[in-house]
């Protein structure tokens, strides 16, 4: 789905929730997606639709600090509560989430398609663990977002870095 | 600007070689880069297409009045809006932007709206009547072969019959006559698809000037530039296509698409911008991926090993279009004559029409079935001469400088380099004997190009173009027509400019991909761009930094050479303390003749190729070479394949940018395993054509957890005709993936694998088919299994 809804539609709904630490009020159709809203209504073009379906996570976004498929959550389920997207993400490290500047480091990122949605992931990760994680827990918690350039070797690496320059070393990451 | 021909100054601004942040990474990883379907503009309408249900038809009414009149819909067309067949290869134009006459797939498209936003373009298309006459489909190629008064494509010119190559060199049967050992085999590989991320979009609007500009996920922006002007006949000069950042490609998305022609002509009607987003189900219809191929493989070999002749029988399945197909069926047999020297080849390639989406290119085009072919055989040699196939591949290898037996001129080979690398970093000498019954590895090698020597277009004008504009703040404008797809290209460009010029990689700002700012660049495809763009933009940059060298010399009053240009400086080599910033030498440049711009062109050597028809198709400046080592586990019970690790070693020529060929590797390697263990794009005949998965939960694609260890080893064999002797590192590195994987499953449980891909359901038949021999006698087991504790 690409376009904007017809958001003068009379059965519109008037969502009231935070994005990004934003308070947001926008009406929408009730059977949009959180994905259309953010893309379509609100510019936030982070999140992208790969599939439209749930089946390749480029949409991750974090509902409540949880990992969420924006494009199989309806906007309406967004009411009351804290959305963060990829735009957000850097927002309490000056701009740059250290896993961004990992991806970047390791040229994590071929086309970049899937990678905010991994980051969205992989950041709810960092932040249950609060220690380095190690290959197979990045790998476990990445599951559900499919990459098709890179082999995921490259991502991974970056998840593990990011950790420990987080968290310090890499003790406890065995 | 005498001295052209001198040496690449690789210490010039040391990035060559180095590790980069790429210039475009950090953006989309924030999540503010704007891909096609991030762009919106003002009135913009949403575009849909009306897509046919059935495999074969003929269309006898379209019906729209009722869509017409809902409010909101703007406009409708059908294929008489659009009726100029194109096609990417100009000899074989048999595509409409929407079908005519006939529909010949499901999912072929027959008509477009535009309407005020998708959900009323959706429910749009439900209003448009569309009478169809059901017509036999084909699925079969080689019943759609013999059906020859049925054609399925209205363009076809010999029935179902797409494109037939024989050609042989030397003399083949009495070659394989002679030989100590001739290995047959069968091998069959199912179509797989690119599945990029990023579903294609279009977006089309007619700028208040009247030129036409379309934005597009494209891999191709050149073609799809010419194929616009030709189907809507509109002067090239009235048209700016532009790629905006793309989220993968792969190849599916090198040619002319249904949606650009449709946004396009809606916003010409319209007056207003049209955007058309595929949904993922019409990505995979639309497909173009990897030709199915049916592979009959004769080949003969002397005792020890050398491989004598090879006589080859494909038949490859099209789908309903031609797509790059001409090309398709000439690399099925051109591109088999490296890394290994033999003396006589047959190839006799025939691709079908059928009733089913067009297949095109896929990451190592046309090669890849055959080459899998072509490394099982070796490994079965390998077994019935009691070699070892690593050894047997070495005593193969062509070697440097040297002219395969189609007579394509190879210079630089790090192929031996290859095999050494995978042999040692795998473990291959001691773990080849100690692995038990279901565990095993297997070897592989290939070849690929480095871009094509010829344009699609029969033309005598540069290949690549580059052209770089120096500004006062000390900072250089690369403007390349390539498509970086995710690649890297653009990067690449930076790292050549920024080595020549002695800038860091952030202050060049690399322009790529609009028709109106850049040279003219043929696209992201047979992995071109690293090769050919790459040394146009060394070109222009090797004249700009000559020309700073000069006015900064002038001042120093010291010859042009003491003057180099690094760390963003121009630094005098004999007394580095004397230096100045480059914004100044820029600028001193620019005072003494006037802006600072410079361009490079490329074009292909035309002598390393044979005089023959067809010896121009596959014949590249150089190629890259390959060895992949798979380790896998068959699980005898279940026949699941757990492959464990691929070690992959690349000769790249010359690594420009270290961890992006790493992850061109890794992405080969991945990409070649999916297509090995699980991926298959099929319709179903038992149901009307129809795909049988069109998702990305259902055509499986490796995850996190799929997807086995990748170890990349970089491999550099300069090669004369690449910048700083690079070579392409994105296509050739996913060949030996699947044999490898094939040889490794015989090594663990001893069946031959010869048909993709190699789901649990093959493997237990095939094991259950070898136990049965074992039983009767006429097998003995394959290796012990691992002593029980």
């Amino acid at each position: 789905m690409s376009g904007p809804s017809r958001a003068s539609a009379p059965d519109a709904i008037l969502l009231r929730t935070s994005i990004n630490g934003d308070a947001v009020q926008v009406a929408i159709e009730p059977h949009h997606t959180l994905l259309e809203v953010l893309r379509y209504q609100l510019d936030l073009i982070g999140s992208k639709q790969g599939c439209d379906k749930g089946d390749c996570g480029a949409c991750t976004v974090q509902i409540d600090g949880k990992p969420a498929l924006a494009c199989l959550t309806l906007a309406v389920h967004a009411q009351g509560r804290e959305i963060t997207t990829v735009e957000g993400l850097g927002d309490a490290h000056g701009g740059c989430h250290p896993l961004q500047d990992a991806f970047d480091r390791h040229d994590a990122a071929q086309c970049g398609f899937c990678t905010p949605g991994i980051l969205m992931s992989a950041e709810a990760l960092l932040r249950k663990c609060k220690r380095p994680v190690s290959v197979d827990e990045a790998r476990e918690a990445l599951a559900g977002n499919l990459c098709r350039c890179t082999g995921y070797t490259k991502i991974l690496d970056a998840v593990v870095d990011a950790s420990e320059s987080m968290h310090g070393g890499s003790e406890g990451a065995k | 600007m005498s001295d052209t021909n001198e040496m690449p100054t690789h210490e010039t601004g040391g990035q060559v070689g180095g590790v980069h942040r790429k210039v475009d990474a950090m953006e989309r990883m924030r999540g503010i880069t704007r891909y096609t379907d991030d762009l919106k503009l003002p009135r913009m309408l949403h575009a849909k297409i009306k897509r046919c249900p059935h495999p074969h038809a003929k269309i006898v009414s379209i019906d729209a009045s009722a869509a017409l009149a809902m409010p909101g819909v703007h406009a409708v067309i059908t294929g008489k809006d659009l009726p100029t067949p194109y096609g990417i290869i100009p000899w074989t134009p048999d595509e409409t932007a929407l079908c005519l006459e006939k529909a010949l797939h499901v999912g072929d498209g027959v008509a477009c709206v535009a309407a005020d936003d998708e959900d009323t373009a959706i429910e749009a298309l439900d209003k448009i009547e569309v009478t169809y006459e059901v017509l036999e489909p084909l699925f079969d190629p080689e019943e759609a072969l013999e059906a020859r008064d049925n054609p399925i494509n209205p363009f076809s010119r010999k029935g179902n019959l797409s494109k037939k190559v024989l050609l042989e060199f030397g003399d083949v049967d009495a070659v394989l006559e002679q030989s100590d050992v001739v290995v047959e085999g069968d091998y069959f590989f199912e179509g797989t698809t690119h599945a990029a991320i990023e579903p294609h979009c279009a977006l089309a609007h007619v700028e208040p000037g009247g030129v036409l500009t379309v934005w597009s996920a494209t891999q191709v922006s050149h073609y799809l530039h010419r194929e616009l002007s030709k189907v809507l006949e509109l002067p090239a000069n009235r048209i700016r296509v532009i790629q905006p950042p793309l989220g993968g490609a792969f190849g599916g998305k090198s040619e002319p698409f249904d949606l650009e022609f449709c946004v396009a002509k809606l916003a010409l009607l319209t007056g207003r911008p049209v955007k058309l987003l595929y949904t993922r189900e019409e990505v995979f219809y639309s497909h173009r991926g990897r030709h199915p191929m049916k592979m009959k493989y004769r080949t003969g070999f002397t005792k020890d090993g050398k491989i004598t002749g090879v006589d080859a029988k494909t038949i490859l399945d099209g789908g309903a279009y031609s797509s790059f197909g001409l090309v398709t069926t000439y690399y099925s047999g051109q591109l088999l004559c490296a890394p290994y020297g033999f003396d006589a080849y047959r190839f006799h390639s025939r691709r079908a029409y059928t009733n089913k989406p067009a297949c095109g290119p896929k990451r190592g085009h046309g090669s890849v079935q055959p080459r899998f072919a072509l490394e099982c055989q070796l490994d079965k040699a390998a077994e019935q001469l009691g070699l070892d196939p690593i050894d047997m591949r070495l005593h193969n290898d062509i070697g440097d400088d040297a002219v395969t037996v189609n007579e394509f001129r190879v210079g630089s080979n790090g192929f031996s380099e290859c095999l050494r690398r995978v042999r040692a970093s795998s473990g291959w000498n001691a773990k080849r004997k100690e692995l038990p019954y279901g565990r095993g590895l297997g070897v592989a090698g290939s070849t690929y190009i480095s871009g094509t020597n010829y344009p699609i277009y029969p033309n005598e004008m540069p290949q690549a173009a580059v052209q770089i504009t120096l500004d006062r703040s000390g900072r250089a404008r690369v403007f390349s027509g390539a498509n970086d797809i995710g690649q890297g290209s653009n990067t690449m460009l930076a790292v050549i400019a920024g080595n020549e010029l002695g800038l860091p990689l952030e202050d060049i700002r690399v322009l790529s991909a609009d028709t109106d700012l850049c040279p003219v660049d043929l696209g992201a495809y047979s992995s071109r761009i690293t090769l050919m763009v790459g040394n146009a933009c060394l070109e222009a940059a090797q004249k700009l930094r000559r020309a700073v060298c000069e006015a900064v010399g002038k001042r120093w009053e010291v010859p042009r050479k003491r003057v180099t240009l690094a760390d963003g400086q121009a630094i005098d080599r004999e007394d580095p303390q004397r230096n100045v910033p480059l914004a100044e030498a820029f600028q001193w440049a620019e005072s003494d003749n006037g802006l600072m711009s410079a361009t490079g062109s490329y074009n292909t050597p035309k002598d390393r190729h044979g005089e023959y028809r067809g010896g121009t198709i596959g014949a590249s400046p150089a190629y890259s070479f390959t060895a992949h080592v798979a380790e896998v586990e068959v699980d005898a019970m279940t026949g699941i394949v757990d492959v464990k690790t691929i070690w992959v070693a690349h000769d790249c020529g010359r690594a420009l940018s270290r961890k992006i060929v790493e992850g061109q590797m890794e992405g080969s390697a991945y990409m070649g395993f999916a297509e090995a263990i699980m991926e298959q794009h099929i319709v179903d005949p038992g149901h009307n054509g129809v795909h049988p998965g069109p998702s990305l939960l259902d055509y499986r694609i490796p995850t996190f957890l799929d997807t086995p260890e990748l170890q990349a080893l970089i491999v550099e064999s300069p090669d004369a005709q690449g910048p700083y002797g690079a070579k392409e590192a994105g296509e050739g590195p996913l060949h030996p993936s699947i044999p490898a994987i094939a040889n490794a499953i015989y090594d663990a449980v001893g069946v031959r694998m010869d048909s993709l891909p190699f789901t649990p359901p093959r493997v237990l038949a095939a094991l259950q088919a070898r136990a049965e021999q074992e039983r009767a006698g006429t097998l003995k087991p394959h290796k012990p299994a691992r002593e029980m504790a």
